[in-house]
């Protein structure tokens, strides 16, 4: 893949740590920081030069890097070949002319003594297309990724929950992590070949003792310095578009002494409803994940009236109540499918429960019917026809296992996973038909059973809820209230803790 | 005056044989036009008779706007399964007269019909079906089923119907009933 690498490969030995630390460079000299070029036979370095506040690389550094051949023509153009393929540079001109085809550069090529520089975009602009292997420059990171590398752009987030703290890692593109405990720090081990990541991942650490910093340790490795009051944490991959999140909740010790200093910003709450049960506090269950899915979004508004509210503004208000309640009381970790007004496929939706191993799978939607007069809450769960629960019941396949021998594993089709599910999904919705019963009016028929594509695919107990009509006068104008929100949210709470006491592992009730 | 008498005995008869081979032909079915038809598989469409009608089911919202009901309404008579199941689904999603309520989104035609072996019907509606469909779980199940049992509930040959819009599968019309494959008929969402 690489073959015109070779004096790449010559220092790859020398070249173990991949990380990119261009920004820990920049701070030390007044010059740029130089290129870092990664690829499979290791890191080099290749000097920036800055002429005019861009920034410029020789190309006698690239010759050398890509075997290049660079020769200065009788008229003063500079050709570049690389296989038979020809980029032609003008001085004075921000152009480079790549087999007749005209690219535009940031500045034009500079001189300097007897070596040409070119701003750096030279290399995904014009060389780019005739080099034979993939070039991938990353310019704020100063970084140059040569070939099919797997280098995902890291970020790192601390929010204060409380007592609590979560510690966010968006690897973009997705790239999952493995966290483990080591004496006093966590180490995140990243399923990639290199990590882009700045030399300092968290530049202000939060000072509430649960840890004390971030760092980068080696290629795909980040550890978390633990703090004093750190007690234990929780970590789960979630896949985000085109981002892996990699979630690290941590749990702290119990103190009398109140955290010394303020917690870092967090993620607007919303008010938790009034007349909450006392706080639950941490239990032995382990129950652990909610999943709420706020229906619609972005484009698809679900319901709407004309003039009034839509279905996927409160679907998403209520899923932000409903999940400030239960991180804020129970302790218990949320996921919501969205989190802001977007569009999110039905299979994504699930995703997040599944890959998550969520616990509970709560969709939340408000109703619409022909009939103005139709009023109330109810609450679906999945409805699968014979045929389909017989095709999920019979996916056993044997396997191959190490050491010779065989044994079977169950395979349940994603369309289906709900199957396996459906009695205790039947116990939290009459839980939850019992809560709504004293806050909200309920529909004629308050339990039912449908084909709703959002519930077949989720692998754990699953329901949706449908809180009200919009089209319902009455309802349309109760529903946008805080009044009515704080109402479903009491039920939907009082629920979940009612499920929470009952649930086994096993699944049982 | 006998001569005449003759004559119009002869036509008589001629007209007499011509409508027992006529009905010797179209079978069973066709000497009973007022009953659901029950064909065994899908045949050549063929004019029907004008003016020929059958009794069908058909689906409506009922007043309490969480089921449906049902009402039986004279259908064009269709030479086929698949050629009843267009003029039923015709008959179902045409405007309703009031106090009648529609669950089929208005503007909504039928684009073709098709009807497997096994039974599995494929209706394919415009694309109103899915544009101009009012969201809400309640709406879109009363949508899809309505279809659904209109074509089960009157064609014992046809046991479950799949919609399509625009000729192709969708996965929903409102985000809600999945339609990835076809839905059997299921009496629990009429009264």
């Amino acid at each position: 893949m690489n073959a015109g690498l070779h004096p790449v490969s010559r220092v790859a030995a020398t070249a173990a740590l991949l990380i990119v630390v261009a920004a820990a460079l920049s701070s030390q000299t007044a010059q740029p920081p130089a290129l870092s070029l990664l690829s499979r036979e290791g890191r080099r370095a290749v000097p920036l030069a800055l002429v005019n506040d861009q920034e410029f690389v020789a190309l006698d550094d690239l010759a050398g890097a890509f075997q290049l051949t660079v020769r200065e023509e009788s008229l003063g153009a500079v050709t570049v070949s690389y296989k038979g393929k020809t980029i032609v540079l003008t001085p004075d001109q921000a152009l480079a002319s790549v087999g007749g085809r005209l690219v535009s550069l940031p500045a034009p090529p500079s001189r300097n003594g007897r070596r040409w520089l070119v701003p750096v975009e030279f290399i995904s602009r014009a060389l780019s297309l005739v080099y034979d292997t993939k070039l991938e420059l990353r310019k704020p990171s100063h970084l140059l990724i040569v070939g099919d590398m797997r280098v995902p752009r890291v970020t790192v987030r601390y929010d204060a929950l409380g007592a609590a703290g979560r510690l966010t890692l968006d690897a973009t593109p997705r790239a999952p992590a493995t966290v483990t405990q080591e004496n006093e720090h966590l180490t995140i081990k990243f399923d990639a070949d290199a990590l882009d990541v700045p030399a300092v991942p968290l530049p202000s650490p939060p000072s509430t003792g649960l840890i004390l910093g971030v760092r980068n340790v080696d290629a795909t490795t980040m550890a978390v310095d633990l703090g004093p009051r750190f007690a234990g944490f929780r970590a789960a991959n979630q896949p985000v578009d085109a981002t892996m999140r990699l979630v690290i909740d941590l749990v702290a010790a119990q103190t009398d002494a109140p955290a010394t200093a303020p917690p870092s910003p967090a993620p607007p709450q919303p008010t938790p409803p009034p007349d909450l049960p006392p706080s639950f506090g941490q239990t032995a269950s382990a129950f652990r994940t909610i999943a709420i899915d706020p229906g619609h979004g972005g484009d698809d508004e679900g319901v709407k009236i004309p003039d009034g509210a839509k279905e996927k503004d409160l679907t998403l208000a209520i899923a932000r109540r409903f999940k400030g309640a239960i991180e804020a009381r129970l302790g218990l970790r949320v996921l919501l499918t969205r989190d802001d007004d977007r569009s999110v496929p039905v299979d994504e939706r699930t995703s997040v429960a599944n890959n998550n191993k969520a616990d509970l799978f709560v969709s939340l939607h408000v109703n619409g019917s022909m009939r103005p007069g139709t009023q109330g809450a109810s609450v679906y769960i999945a409805a699968f026809d014979r045929d389909a629960a017989q095709a999920a019941a019979n996916h056993g396949e044997r396997v191959p296992t190490f050491g010779g021998g065989s044994r079977e594993i169950e395979l349940v089709p994603w369309d289906l996973a709900q199957t396996r599910h459906l009695d205790q999904s039947s116990a939290f919705a009459d839980m939850l038909e019992a809560a709504l019963r004293g806050h909200v009016p309920l529909a004629a028929k308050p339990v039912d059973r449908a084909p709703l594509r959002v519930l077949e695919s989720a692998n754990m107990p699953a329901i949706l809820v449908e809180m009200g009509y919009l089209t319902n006068p009455e309802q349309a104008k109760t529903i946008p209230s805080d009044a009515f929100q704080n109402a479903v949210v009491q039920a939907l709470f009082e629920a979940v803790v009612k499920y929470r006491d009952t649930w086994s592992p096993g699944g049982t009730h | 005056m006998a001569r005449r008498a003759a004559i119009a005995g002869t036509i008589t008869a001629i007209l007499f044989l011509a409508v027992l081979v006529f009905l010797a032909k179209r079978g069973p079915a066709s000497a009973r036009p007022s009953t659901p038809v029950a064909a065994t598989g899908a045949s050549p469409a063929a004019p029907p008779l004008p003016g020929r009608k059958i009794k069908a089911r058909l689906f409506y919202v009922a007043d309490d706007g969480g089921r449906l009901t049902s009402v039986e309404r004279d259908v064009a008579y269709g030479e086929g399964v698949e050629a009843q199941a267009r003029e039923i689904i015709a008959a179902q999603i045409a405007q309703a007269a009031e106090p009648l309520v529609s669950a089929i989104p208005r503007g909504t035609t039928l684009r073709a019909v098709f009807i497997t072996k096994s039974g599995d019907a494929y209706v394919d509606l415009s694309r109103e079906a899915k544009n101009a469909h009012p969201g809400g779980t309640i709406n879109e199940l009363l949508t899809v089923y309505t279809i659904v049992n209109a074509l089960t509930a009157n064609l014992p040959a046809v046991t479950a119907v799949q919609l399509l819009v625009d000729g192709k599968e969708v996965d929903t019309l409102a985000g809600h009933v999945d339609l990835r494959r076809p839905l059997a008929k299921n009496l629990t969402w009429v009264q």
